[in-house]
């Protein structure tokens, strides 16, 4: 029999094997999940969680299908938080630092308490990348917020009321569209397809029996 | 933490004596004859007791799992319910169920096309297979490569059964796919000059795999979700789809919608409907764990089945070679292709390569299954065996950091366990992944069925009986966008006739008349993991 241990969900205690995760352990207990289950991978951010383990004063946050179950632990689920979504275009937008201004102007009332950063379940520097938004210096901040899940648990920790998450998401679509250099084998390609330049090779082999086509996939040439 | 067990530990050792020699020299490709022998001996899709025979139904006579069976020919959740089809909730051009990548592009698009869309949604948007993709996706942008020689691979790796002008548009869209993800703000991998940094992938010709490190599926599907906010498409979440709806012609006008949490039932009214349903990893084929996300459970192919379209290809499922074998707590989970076109091998118990690493996934989890279950190479786990995948293989290739780089997700997922994939390989087996066939398309994306039209997984027939590696990705973005086009177009000249769900009393009534009196409700919506013995 599998050793178990003590978790309170919302305050209620139940006893489960102490290999699961805090989603499974859920599910253990006679939880059917709607809200707070998503990937069940670690890269939707629908499980973040607020945990505390008993006898200490820290308040810890996670990924429930992320993180294994402990003796004595209190868990709060946060399936939802309202984040402020600011509605743009992005082809009239402009990587300037103005637009962080206009959009997300509370990211300049961040009062550097670093509790967004405690909080983050990527273990992201969210106050740094946060800082890079506030100089609009968005490569930086691109790469820094690179693996966000959008869980949300930085804004809500956060005093000065930032939505860390959708400043990222603006920053990286910047990035993205306007500051990374163009590739121009890509934008030569969708020219050569526009103008019909490659239809013929297409139509010669999509023509072929597939005897022939058999032959020609076994011993293609592959790059090395 | 993980604790390793005494004979992971012995084995690990062997795995570590023999690598240089295994760097140097590289295990052989497998012949056309091979690859055919250890598919037909070991893939779960030639096991004959995990089929059926469907008795009613588009597909009667076809052979599928028995699970899906189950649902296909199960009992319509409309059945004892009072409709009021008269006053519906929503009235909208383009209905969009599903809130993943598919759903997502065919929204903007449709949207960008003048249409007023609704999305519909049973989890919330992006909580969905795309955001999980972690490898990449395909496209011929590269001078050494061309749509052709991508059509080639990829019908060649789905054993020649692909639909062709289905392919055809998959791999002759994929540039310009990759230009609209682009230019909407998604972060591909670049070097300083702007060319993509490609790799190779299972099958694959040419280095033609486009990633933002292996968070690919993410990093779109963030991108495409904020997208659909800035247009302002309207979002209803945590709401399934429970049955299509059609009018008095005959053509799909709508969807009953069941509000999840409070079980409220709505009538929405669209002049097209698209299907975005996504896969059914979490049916758990034939008792597999799977990568797949929570809300996998193949309901759009019921939704299609029962409004009368034809499915294609359904009995063909892939097992992604490489899911997690330990720890327990993340069994089943994906581990990215990647790691593999990075150059990380498969190796057995003692310590050899027995597969060479970039066949085509169903070759390769073919050869992992008949190492574990015939050759007795295995190693055991918590859940049952694996492999090791010899992931410190990928620094001795591409240089130290190489994998916090291109692989920051992996990396991150071991270590909360303790495992360092940098010095140490890692235990996997095939996990079900992908649903390679659904409902059969024409061209322009519809069913079959006027004014219904299907994206993304829930499609059949694009890939053939297996898909490559990046491939996925791009078709929820080539058919999203064409689906979403078409849906548009169509609506300009749609007036919906009087709505009706008559359709789905007629084949509760082919149920009766072939003997079947099913109990199941279906669709499925969710699956349900909590514990049974309290």
């Amino acid at each position: 029999m599998e050793k178990k241990v003590n978790v309170y969900f919302f305050g209620k205690r139940y006893e489960v094997p102490e290999s699961l995760t805090i989603m499974k352990a859920m599910e253990y207990a006679g939880y059917q999940l709607v809200r707070g289950c998503g990937c069940r991978n670690g890269f939707c951010g629908a499980c973040a969680t607020i945990y505390r383990i008993k006898g200490q004063q820290e308040l810890k946050t996670c990924l429930a299908c992320q993180q294994q179950v402990e003796e004595g632990m209190f868990v709060a689920t946060l399936p939802f938080f309202p984040l402020v979504k600011q509605v743009y275009d992005i082809n009239k937008i402009k990587p300037t630092e103005q637009i962080m201004m206009q959009l997300y102007p509370e990211i300049y009332s961040c009062i550097g308490c670093n509790a967004c950063t405690k909080a983050c379940t990527q273990g992201l520097n969210v106050m740094q990348y946060i800082a890079y938004a506030q100089r609009g210096e968005y490569e930086k901040c691109a790469e820094e917020s690179f693996d966000c899940v959008m869980c949300g648990v930085c804004s809500a920790r956060c005093p000065a009321g930032i939505s860390h998450p959708q400043v990222a998401e603006l920053a990286r679509r910047l990035y993205g569209k306007y500051i990374a250099p163009t590739c121009e084998h890509l934008e030569k390609r969708v020219a050569e397809i526009k103008n019909g330049d490659l239809e013929k090779m297409m139509e010669d082999i999509m023509g072929k029996p597939i005897s022939e086509m058999k032959e020609l996939y076994n011993h293609r040439q592959i790059e090395k | 933490m993980y604790n390793y067990t005494e004979e992971q530990l012995v084995s690990m050792k062997k795995v570590e004596a023999t690598r240089q020699e295994r760097f140097e020299n590289l295990f052989p490709r497998m012949s056309a004859e091979e690859k055919e022998q250890v598919l037909k001996e070991n893939h779960p899709d030639y096991i004959e007791s995990a089929y059926e025979q469907l008795k009613v139904g588009p597909n009667k006579g076809d052979k599928v799992l028995h699970e899906l069976a189950d649902l296909l020919q199960g009992k319509s959740r409309v059945l004892d319910m009072k409709i009021d089809l008269e006053h519906p909730a929503y009235d909208v051009d383009v209905l969009v169920i599903g809130g993943g990548g598919a759903g997502a592009s065919a929204a903007i698009t449709a949207h960008k096309n003048g249409a007023n869309v609704l999305m519909v949604t049973k989890l919330r948007i992006g909580d969905a297979n795309t955001m999980m993709a972690e490898g990449g996706i395909q496209a011929a942008d590269k001078e050494n490569d061309s749509p052709a020689i991508h059509y080639l691979d990829a019908f060649g790796g789905g054993h020649f059964a692909a639909k062709p002008e289905l392919l055809k548009k998959l791999v002759y869209e994929a540039p310009d796919a990759i230009k609209w993800l682009s230019d909407l703000g998604v972060m591909f991998d670049k070097d300083e000059n702007g060319n993509m940094i490609t790799t190779h992938g299972g099958g694959t010709s040419r280095k033609r795999m486009h990633a933002c490190k292996d968070y690919s599926g993410a990093e779109i599907m963030r991108t495409l979700r904020d997208e659909v906010l800035n247009r302002e498409i309207p979002i209803v979440d945590f709401t399934a789809a429970i049955e299509i709806i059609k009018d008095d012609k005959g053509n799909a006008a709508g969807a009953v919608l069941l509000n999840m949490e409070t079980k409220e039932i709505f009538v929405a009214k669209a002049k097209t409907v698209i299907i975005a349903t996504g896969g059914a990893g979490r049916l758990h084929y034939q008792g597999f764990p799977t990568s797949n996300h929570y809300g996998a459970t193949a309901d759009g192919l019921v939704l299609a089945y029962r409004a009368g379209a034809k499915l294609l290809y359904v009995d063909t499922l892939q097992y992604h070679p490489t899911g997690v074998a330990e720890p327990t707590q993340i069994f089943g989970a994906l581990v990215t292709e990647k790691v593999r076109s990075l150059g990380a091998q498969l190796v057995n118990k003692e310590g050899q390569a027995f597969v060479y690493s970039l066949e085509t996934r169903d070759v390769t989890a073919s050869s992992i299954i008949r190492e574990c279950k015939k050759r007795n190479n295995s190693i055991k786990t918590t859940d049952g065996e694996g492999v090791w995948l010899d992931t410190p293989m990928i620094e001795l290739i591409g240089g130290e950091g190489t994998i916090e780089k291109r692989i920051p997700a992996m990396y991150r997922m071991f270590s909360k366990y303790g495992i360092d994939i940098r010095k140490e390989p890692i235990l996997v087996y095939p996990t079900l992944h992908y649903q390679n066939g659904g409902i059969d398309i024409s061209e322009n994306g519809e069913a079959g069925i006027k004014n219904l039209f299907v994206a993304g997984e829930a499609v059949g027939g694009i890939h053939g009986r297996n898909r490559l590696m990046g491939n996925s990705l791009l078709d929820i973005i080539v058919f999203g966008r064409n689906a979403g086009h078409f849906a548009a177009q169509r609506a300009k000249e749609v007036t919906v006739g009087k709505l009706t769900l008559s359709h789905v009393n007629a084949f509760e009534k082919e149920l009766e008349e072939a003997g079947l009196k099913p109990t199941r409700l279906s669709p499925q919506i969710l699956p349900d993991y909590t514990r049974k013995d309290m």
